[in-house]
């Protein structure tokens, strides 16, 4: 074998008992290969020493870039990357760049993505067909921050509980309107905080909760939708269940992992407190 | 647009951050490479209508990006190395940190192109194919700067050792 400059005419993997090149070494060490091939490679290599030590170093030059770069995917993005919703022409992409910063934060990165994924797409197809349109991507938003902001055991909100007052100041300035997170402490939920993400039309407030065992839950308020009070309505799909309802002009969603009776029970405490007096 | 479709663009994030992190050598650089990416992506969108692998595409899209930036940066050389002496750390690092530090600096003195290719193929696990799809290059061309890479970084890495490292960064740089 030489290490030559021209460019490997192998641009895909040789026959089986086809002589070993250069790029069967490379697709060996990326795992390019069916394992047939990969055996006759193994073979080749057993008897020669020095391609068997390039290979190694070609596998260490891989373990290095990932053990150098992987810490990457765990930092946070800055802020600047994250909240654009006045350029947004198109109203996920605001909810997106939120989406960005949780995945980017969330521990450990690599395992949340595809669950994240196949959650987000399930909650996609949940969205019933016969709801009103605006109602139910709404509650389909909702599922989704909860989806993506529950599991992230860091940093799932932006403003922390021990701060509720500077919490409700902050949200009510930004929503143009009083918003309160109900205390739900008699029903095994304490408050862990809450943040602001851009909605479809205007921001939108998120309060998370956490119980003892860990279990979480949101409340997702927005003032963007238009129209008549509604009875509480349920949602349903894989590990997010939400009720969601209309009153007053704001538009509520609680969304969990818990079943639906604990839920509604929730949810009704949440529409006593929330009711204007 | 889809909230799967999203989904799927969210999904390669991680990876995409990672890979611009590999590129630039550095955290703000590849910020900026990311939010270009994703802001592109989103408008694009429409255009690539599945036509083609999603993570490819996207990769592609930082490529050109990435290349825009470099001819940019070029343009003004005094920027061009700025940084990576500053970034040195001051005070003792373990041993594994230094090889990192070290393979840090090794990429990013590899060519751009190969550089790129070393670290779809090597950290983001793109197939060949993909690579060629992301690059725009025939695959014949991705197998050529994987194995110029490749080697040339073996050398740097090599080279190295026992060496302290103001020596072996004058004998190393042309």
């Amino acid at each position: 074998m030489t290490m030559d400059d021209t460019p490997f005419p192998a641009a895909r993997e040789a026959a089986s008992g086809a002589p070993v090149a250069e790029a069967d070494l490379h697709a060996y060490v990326d795992r390019q290969l069916s394992p047939a091939r990969r055996g006759e490679v193994e073979m080749f290599l057993s008897i020669r020493p020095d391609d068997l030590e390039r290979v190694c170093d070609w596998q260490k030059q891989n373990d290095m870039m990932r053990g150098l770069l992987g810490p990457a995917v765990d930092e946070r993005l800055p802020l600047r990357l994250a909240l654009r919703p006045e350029a947004s022409s198109w109203p996920w992409r605001s909810v997106a760049a939120g989406v960005l910063v949780a995945v980017a934060s969330a521990a450990p990165a690599w395992s949340v993505r595809g669950w994240l994924d196949a959650a987000a797409m399930r909650v996609a197809l949940a969205v019933p067909a016969t709801a009103d349109a605006e109602l139910a991507g709404f509650a389909h938003r909702a599922a989704v921050a909860h989806v993506v902001y529950s599991p992230d055991m860091r940093r799932p909100v932006e403003v922390g509980a021990e701060q509720e007052q500077a919490l409700v100041t902050w949200l009510t300035r930004r929503m143009g309107a009083a918003v309160h997170p109900p205390a739900l402490s008699l029903l095994g939920y304490e408050l862990i905080g809450g943040r602001l993400l851009p909605g479809d039309k205007g921001p939108v407030a998120q309060f998370m909760y956490g119980s003892a065992s860990g279990q979480r839950l949101t409340l997702y308020v927005t003032r963007e939708i238009a129209g008549q009070d509604t009875a509480f309505r349920f949602a349903k799909d894989g590990p997010v269940n939400v009720f969601y309802w209309v009153e007053d002009g704001f538009g509520y969603a609680i969304s969990a992992g818990t079943n639906r009776d604990e839920l509604l029970k929730v949810s009704q405490e949440v529409y006593r407190q929330l009711k204007p007096a | 647009m889809r909230a799967r479709d999203e989904a799927e663009i969210v999904a390669c994030m991680p990876g995409l951050r990672r890979y611009a992190r590999g590129l630039t050598g550095d955290r703000d650089r590849a910020d900026d490479l990311v939010q270009d990416t994703l802001e592109r992506a989103w408008a694009r969108f429409s255009l690539w209508q599945r036509r083609g692998d999603l993570r490819a595409w996207l990769f592609g899209i930082m490529h050109n990006h990435f290349i825009d930036r470099l001819r940019a940066q070029r343009s003004r050389p005094q920027d061009a190395a700025g940084g990576e002496i500053a970034e040195l750390p001051q005070r003792a690092m373990q041993a594994d940190r230094l090889e990192l530090r070290d393979l840090d600096r090794s990429l990013q003195r590899l060519p751009a192109e190969q550089r790129e290719v070393l670290l779809l193929v090597g950290v983001e696990e793109l197939s060949y194919r993909e690579v060629a799809l992301a690059l725009g290059v025939p695959i014949g061309t991705v197998m050529s700067r994987l194995s110029r890479g490749r080697e040339r970084l073996r050398i740097e890495l090599q080279g190295r050792e026992g060496i302290e490292p103001a020596v072996a960064k004058m004998q190393l740089v042309k």
